[in-house]
């Protein structure tokens, strides 16, 4: 395959801008809709690293997103938000993107951490030449999901289980009464 | 090299999105934000150049299985794309309550009215 790395450096681009768009943007449901397209961006950058498995997932989970972020938004009377400028918080996150820069420089600079386009690839050996004759999945990263590490996918499908549980607790209209509560209405 | 500062770049616009804004919804943008970079990072991570997509296809020669990029860590965002899906739903679950109790989503006003 070719050099993908003029379409990844596009891309990162595009999210970037669609990002400050979304921070920047006065009307809330603007700002979710810049979201989404930097999610499908996301979703065409897996497709140019070789992961079309994540690539169909960040789709699906990103109609998702952007209509439950659109549920959250629609239901206001006004969705412009004032412009709020915390002195305080430019400079946090400024002092954080400083932090974030220098330790980026001294972890990529220094030896030991695989430059782009070689991964270390220790544990994945196995796994790849392993995967088929133990799991009989032509796919790996599903024979790496569903059998190497499925104790993984168990507690990610508890993680699911109980959140959607508590948005669901949370959203529901009329609360379950006390037994005496009842009685003594 | 400068992928990964672009990622980093990406971070931290959504810290920036979550410390410094005051509507909820917009925390929550910041925060969507932050996962999207760290998946991408993880993934740009685990490619390898010239690298397929690790399926293997009837008749592939084993020099192929060379090719693969890395399985394990799209393995692993997979996980966390969907648990990403699940607490952005708790988030606006939260968020709509909010809305009802208070009349707004200004966390300075939200954070007046308590009591």
């Amino acid at each position: 395959m070719e050099n993908i790395t003029p379409q990844l450096y596009a891309l990162l681009v595009f999210m970037i801008v669609g990002s400050i768009v979304a921070i920047e943007t006065r009307n809330l449901l603007s700002a979710v809709i810049s979201v989404a397209a930097v999610g499908f961006a996301l979703s065409v950058a897996f497709l140019f690293l070789g992961a079309p498995d994540i690539a169909i997932t960040q789709l699906v989970v990103e109609v998702l997103v952007l209509i439950i972020l659109i549920r959250g938004t629609i239901l206001l009377d006004n969705t412009a938000v004032e412009s709020h400028r915390d002195t305080l918080a430019v400079v946090t996150s400024l002092i954080f993107f400083g932090l974030l820069l220098g330790f980026g420089a001294m972890i990529f600079g220094g030896r030991g951490f695989p430059e782009f386009g070689e991964p270390l690839m220790r544990v994945s050996r196995v796994y790849v030449h392993t995967g088929l004759p133990a799991t009989y999945c032509a796919n790996i990263v599903s024979s790496v999901i569903l059998d190497f590490r499925a104790y993984d996918t168990m507690g990610e499908a508890t993680v699911l289980f109980t959140s959607i549980l508590g948005a669901l607790a949370l959203l529901r209209k009329d609360g379950k009464r006390k037994e005496e509560e009842v009685v003594a209405a | 090299m400068t992928v990964y500062f672009m990622c980093i770049v990406l971070l931290t616009m959504g810290l920036y999105c979550l410390v410094a804004k005051k509507n909820i919804v917009k925390k929550i943008l910041g925060i969507v934000i932050m996962d999207y970079a760290v998946n991408l990072y993880l993934i740009i991570i685990g490619y390898k150049t010239g690298g397929v997509a690790p399926i293997i296809e009837p008749n592939m020669p084993a020099a192929t299985l060379e090719r693969f990029v890395d399985p394990l860590t799209q393995a692993l965002v997979l996980t966390s794309i969907v648990i990403g899906l699940g607490v952005l739903s708790l988030m606006v679950a939260m968020c709509i309550r909010l809305y009802e109790k208070h009349g707004t989503f200004d966390m300075s006003v939200i954070s007046k009215l308590r009591g």
